[in-house]
C-alpha cells in the first residue's frame, strides 16, 4: 500500500510538470486559435537565458550571492521572453490577421527553428545547470500510517506547488477578467473581435507573453532536473499527449491530462511493467493520447466542435 | 410617425476604393443623419459591404474621407472607430462560438470597463461592482431580444436566427451612436424578419440610435428606412426617400434590367 501510495504522488508531481508545457499549448490556442509549435523552442530558449544570466551576472556586477543572480536570472529572462514575445507579434503574427489556422501554424514552425538557432547561437550550446537552490533530499510522511513511510521527492513537491500556483492565477485571468474575456473573443473571431474595439495587436503580445512566462517557469524547473540543453525542446513533445487527452481548449483540461498521464505512466509501468518487460512509460501517454483521439478527438474538457452543414 | 431628425452625424465624401485593378467604390458621397434609418441597396457585387468596411476602418479607401460628428479621417482602425461610437454586426455570423450568450454581449461591453485586472480577477471592492452593473445592462439588452432562455447556451448551438440576434445585442451592449447592420435579415424566414424589423425599429425610436443598413429584402428596406443610398458596380446611382428611389429609372433599370 505504501508502495502504491508513493508511485501514486510520484505520479501525480511528475504529471503536474507534463501540465505545465501542456498549458503553454493551451493557453496560446485558447487566446489566438494557432496551434503553437515553437512551445518547445520557447521552453528551451527561457530555460537558456536563465541559465546564462544566472552564470553572468555574479561576473558581470561581482555579486556573489546565489539567490541575487537566482532572482535577476529570471527577471531578465521574463524580459527577454516579453521581447520576443513583441518580436513575434511584430515581424509575424501582424501580418497573419484573419489567416487561416494552418497558415499561422505554419508561421509557428518557422518560430520554432529560429528560436531554437538564434537560442544557442547567443547563449551556446552546451549543457548547463539552473540551480535555483530547491532542496533535493526527499522526505518521508505517514510514517506512523506504514512501514518506513512514503518517500517523496522534495524538488518534485516544490515544483508541482509552483505549478499549480501558476495554474490558478492563470484560470483567474481567463475566465475573471475583461482581458481575459479579450483573449477569448480574438480566439474565436478576429475580425468580430476588432470590430467591438479589441486591440488585436496588444492582445498578442499579452498571449505570448504569458505564454513565455509559463515556458519560462517550465524550463526553470525541467532544466534544475535535466539540465538546460537541446534535449529541453522534446519536453514539448511529451506534453501533446496530455494537450490531446484534456483538450486543446481548456486550463484545467490541461491539469488533470497531466496528472492522469504522469500517474498512468508510473502506475503502469511499476504494476504492468514486469509482465511486458517494462518500458511502458515511454510509449504509454502516446498510445493513451491515439485512444482518445479514435473515442473523444476533443478531450476530456476540450469544447465540441460542432459543424452545421 | 413624428420622430425627430437631427443634423448629420456621419458623412461620405468621395469615397473611392480598389483591389488591385477591380474598383469596388467609385466616388460615392451620401450623408446619414442623427436618429435616422438610412439603408444602402444595390444588386450583388454593387459594393454595399464594402461600403460599411470604410466607415468601420476594415477598409481604407484610396480616395475621399469620411467626417464622424464633425470630425474627418482619411483612414482609421476598426478600434478607433468603435472607440467613437460605432458598433456593427456581420453578414456571415462572427460571432465567439465557443461562449455563452452572456458572455458574447459581455465582449461588447470591453471597451467600458475600466477597473484593473488584478481587482477585476479576485472579484473586489470597485471592480465587482463594476462587473455588476456591466451585467445589468447585458441582461436588459438580453430581455430586449427576447433571448433570455438561452443566456447560458454556446452561441454556436444556436439556431441561425438566434444567432443573428447575439450579435445584434454584442454591438448594442457598445451602446453606439451610429449601427450598422450588414444584412440583419439574410436567410430569415417571414417571422424571424418581422421580429428583427421590430428590433431595428425599437432601437432606433427607444435609444434613438443612428441606424445604417445594408439589406437585400426591398420590402423591408421600403417599409423601416427614412432613405436610402442605392449602389450598382460600385456607383451610386440613386439616393433619396424610399418613395423617390423606387421611382428613380436607373435603379429599376440596375434591378430589372433595361430594354433594347
Amino acid at each position: 500500500m505504501a508502495f502504491f501510495l508513493e508511485t501514486l504522488l510520484g505520479g501525480l508531481m511528475a504529471g503536474m510538470l507534463y501540465s505545465l508545457v501542456a498549458l503553454g499549448f493551451v493557453l496560446i490556442f485558447k487566446a489566438s486559435g494557432v496551434f503553437n509549435f515553437a512551445q518547445g523552442a520557447m521552453v528551451l530558449f527561457a530555460a537558456l537565458a536563465m541559465a546564462r544570466f544566472a552564470e553572468w551576472i555574479p561576473k558581470w556586477t561581482g555579486i556573489e550571492s546565489p539567490v541575487v543572480a537566482t532572482i535577476g536570472a529570471f527577471v531578465i529572462a521574463a524580459a527577454v521572453m516579453f521581447v520576443v514575445a513583441w518580436l513575434i507579434e511584430y515581424l509575424v503574427l501582424r501580418h497573419l490577421v484573419n489567416q487561416e489556422g494552418t497558415t499561422l501554424l505554419m508561421a509557428t514552425l518557422g518560430i520554432t527553428y529560429f528560436m531554437e538557432g538564434l537560442g544557442q547561437t547567443v547563449f551556446g550550446s552546451d549543457i548547463y545547470k539552473i540551480d535555483i537552490g530547491m532542496p533535493k533530499e526527499p522526505v518521508f510522511l505517514l510514517e506512523s500510517v506504514f512501514e518506513g513511510g512514503v518517500l517523496i521527492n522534495k524538488e518534485d513537491l516544490i515544483a508541482a506547488v509552483i505549478a499549480a500556483v501558476l495554474v490558478a492565477l492563470l484560470s483567474l485571468f481567463f475566465q475573471k477578467t475583461s482581458t481575459g474575456r479579450a483573449l477569448r473573443a480574438v480566439a474565436d473571431d478576429h475580425q468580430a473581435a476588432q470590430s467591438i474595439g479589441i486591440p488585436l495587436n496588444r492582445i498578442w503580445v499579452i498571449v505570448w507573453c504569458v505564454a513565455g512566462i509559463v515556458a519560462l517557469v517550465a524550463g526553470m524547473i525541467w532544466g534544475s532536473k535535466l539540465g538546460v540543453q537541446f534535449s529541453l525542446t522534446t519536453v514539448a513533445l511529451r506534453a501533446l499527449p496530455v494537450v490531446i487527452l484534456g483538450g486543446l481548449t481548456s486550463v484545467p483540461g490541461a491539469i488533470i491530462g497531466g496528472l492522469i498521464i504522469g500517474v498512468g505512466e508510473k502506475l503502469s509501468e511499476v504494476f504492468l511493467g514486469p509482465y511486458v518487460g517494462g518500458g511502458i512509460e515511454i510509449w504509454f501517454a502516446y498510445v493513451l493520447a491515439l485512444a482518445f483521439l479514435l473515442v473523444r478527438p476533443q478531450g476530456l474538457f476540450g469544447e465540441k466542435i460542432i459543424d452545421r452543414v | 410617425m413624428s420622430k425627430q431628425i437631427g443634423d448629420v452625424i456621419l458623412d461620405v465624401n468621395n469615397i473611392s476604393l480598389r483591389f488591385g485593378g477591380v474598383k469596388a467604390l467609385t466616388d460615392i458621397s451620401f450623408n446619414v443623419k442623427e436618429h435616422e434609418i438610412r439603408a444602402i441597396i444595390g444588386p450583388n457585387g454593387a459594393g454595399k459591404s464594402s461600403m460599411l468596411n470604410c466607415i468601420n476602418g476594415v477598409y481604407t479607401p484610396q480616395d475621399g474621407n469620411i467626417t464622424f460628428r464633425g470630425k474627418t479621417f482619411s483612414h482609421m482602425n476598426p478600434r478607433e472607430v468603435a472607440e467613437m461610437g460605432v458598433a456593427r454586426t456581420f453578414q456571415n455570423l462572427a460571432l465567439f462560438k465557443g461562449m455563452s450568450v452572456i458572455d458574447n454581449i459581455m465582449t461588447g461591453r470591453n471597451l467600458r470597463i475600466k477597473s484593473n485586472l488584478f481587482m477585476q480577477a479576485l472579484r473586489v471592492g470597485p471592480a465587482a461592482r463594476e462587473e455588476a452593473q456591466h451585467r445589468e445592462f447585458v441582461e436588459h439588452i438580453i430581455d430586449f431580444l427576447e433571448i433570455q432562455a438561452h443566456r447560458k447556451t454556446p452561441v454556436g448551438q444556436l439556431p441561425y436566427g438566434l444567432q443573428k440576434r447575439v450579435d445584434l445585442g454584442r454591438a448594442l451592449a457598445m451602446e453606439p451612436q451610429v449601427l450598422l447592420l450588414d444584412e440583419p435579415m439574410a436567410g430569415m424566414n417571414v417571422e424571424e424578419k418581422q421580429d428583427m424589423c421590430r428590433f431595428v425599429l425599437d432601437i432606433n425610436d427607444e435609444f434613438g440610435t443612428t441606424v445604417v443598413l445594408i439589406e437585400h429584402d426591398m420590402g423591408v428596406v421600403m417599409d423601416i428606412s427614412d432613405r436610402v443610398v442605392v449602389l450598382d458596380y460600385g456607383k451610386k446611382i440613386g439616393d433619396g426617400t424610399p418613395e423617390e428611389v423606387r421611382n428613380n429609372e436607373d435603379v429599376i433599370s440596375a434591378y430589372l434590367g433595361t430594354s433594347h
